[in-house]
């Protein structure tokens, strides 16, 4: 295996052990959270943005890494965006954790796995199509919020934290 | 603030936290090592899966598709990433004893009965579907919900509340009447 490969490797382990330990795996745990009865991945996602928005925008304000947003094509993103919403809630798996879900033992999630690389198939052959018809709506390009306001992130992630641990108080309020 | 919980689950504030960790680590990690800022993402290794399964069968489709092109059909540093994950949940829930066997979640088996057929039948077509909204959207919540939040692009705080939007409003229609 070459270098990129062991490195991803080894990131993916952490990454599946976090993923397990903090219980997130589960389909109860994906469809609870969009029941609105469980938040535990939601409290397990914004913790992680939290810490990692602070150290990313450090170390991109340094110059030694750089961003990568995604293009902010309108159409594709609220017509995938929504899409995805809607297969997520009856598979109660998303992408990653379809994979770890199967290694706690969660067998069913094999059914996900074979659907999405059959949707990612399906994809690849709707591709024309989809940059003929929903892609040429608008497109903003690869930007951030901090320059689409035209204002600083440390202005942007004060704010983040804020929402954030409010609403961490009022799930630990509500007992969710 | 309870660090572990009675099953040997760790805390999802405190193992959240930790993957933020790791994600500052591995973009810093791969800018270092592989030239290249990669941040966390899942949805287009399940790309190169599916191309991978179809060059066995014929590789000349795979070669003349634009998306396949587009994507590099190879495995890469982000399938590794996928495969590492599986490895990371086997390792830890086969340590604290969360490992088990499942056929049907509970939920599921409380709205549409013991099925197998029935609970594959709905995650396999919930799974093209969402796919295919990952890869339009392009990204899933390892993508866009974590790494692309993180760095506050626009089109992942959009996204993610599609997901979420969406994800409620049928979570709510498929399992929601029988729960209430």
């Amino acid at each position: 295996m070459s270098i990129d490969q062991w490195l991803g490797l080894i990131t993916g382990v952490f990454f599946g052990l976090l993923l397990q330990k903090g219980r997130v795996l589960r389909f109860e745990k994906q469809v609870g959270a969009l029941l609105l009865k469980d938040m535990t991945i939601v409290k397990f996602m914004f913790s992680a943005i939290l810490v990692g928005m602070v150290g990313i925008t450090l170390l991109t304000d340094a110059g030694i890494i750089t961003a990568s947003h995604k293009s902010m094509n309108l159409g594709a993103v609220l017509l995938g965006g929504a899409l995805f919403g809607v297969g997520w809630a009856v598979m109660g798996f998303c992408p990653g954790t379809s994979i770890g879900a199967l290694g706690e033992g969660r067998w069913h999630a094999l059914f996900a796995i074979a659907g999405m690389v059959a949707g990612a198939a399906l994809y690849a052959e709707l591709y024309p199509f989809f940059q003929a018809t929903v892609m040429t709506w608008k497109e903003f390009g690869k930007i951030g919020l901090p320059e689409a306001l035209g204002v600083s992130p440390w202005l942007i992630i004060p704010l983040f934290w804020a929402a954030a641990i409010s609403l961490f108080f009022w799930f630990e309020k509500k007992k969710l | 603030m309870i660090w572990t919980k009675e099953d040997g689950g760790w805390n999802p504030y405190l193992a959240g936290a930790l993957l933020g960790i790791l994600a500052i680590l591995s973009v810093y990690a791969t800018t270092l090592w592989l030239g290249k800022s990669s941040y966390l993402g899942a949805s287009t290794t399940f790309v190169r899966a599916a191309g991978l399964l179809e060059q066995t069968i014929s590789p000349e489709h795979v070669a003349a598709n634009a998306y396949f092109t587009k994507t590099k059909v190879r495995i890469d540093w982000q399938f590794m990433l996928v495969t590492g994950i599986f490895l990371g949940a086997l390792l830890s829930s086969l340590t604290d004893r969360s490992f088990k066997f499942e056929s049907v979640p509970p939920i599921w088996q409380e709205r549409f009965g013991p099925s197998i057929w029935k609970r594959g039948a709905g995650a396999f077509l919930g799974g093209i579907i969402a796919m295919v909204g990952a890869r339009l959207a392009s990204g899933c919540p390892s993508g866009h919900g974590l790494s692309g939040v993180m760095q506050l692009s626009v089109s992942s705080l959009v996204a993610v509340a599609m997901f979420f939007i969406f994800g409620i409003i049928v979570a709510a229609l498929v399992y929601g009447r029988r729960l209430s």
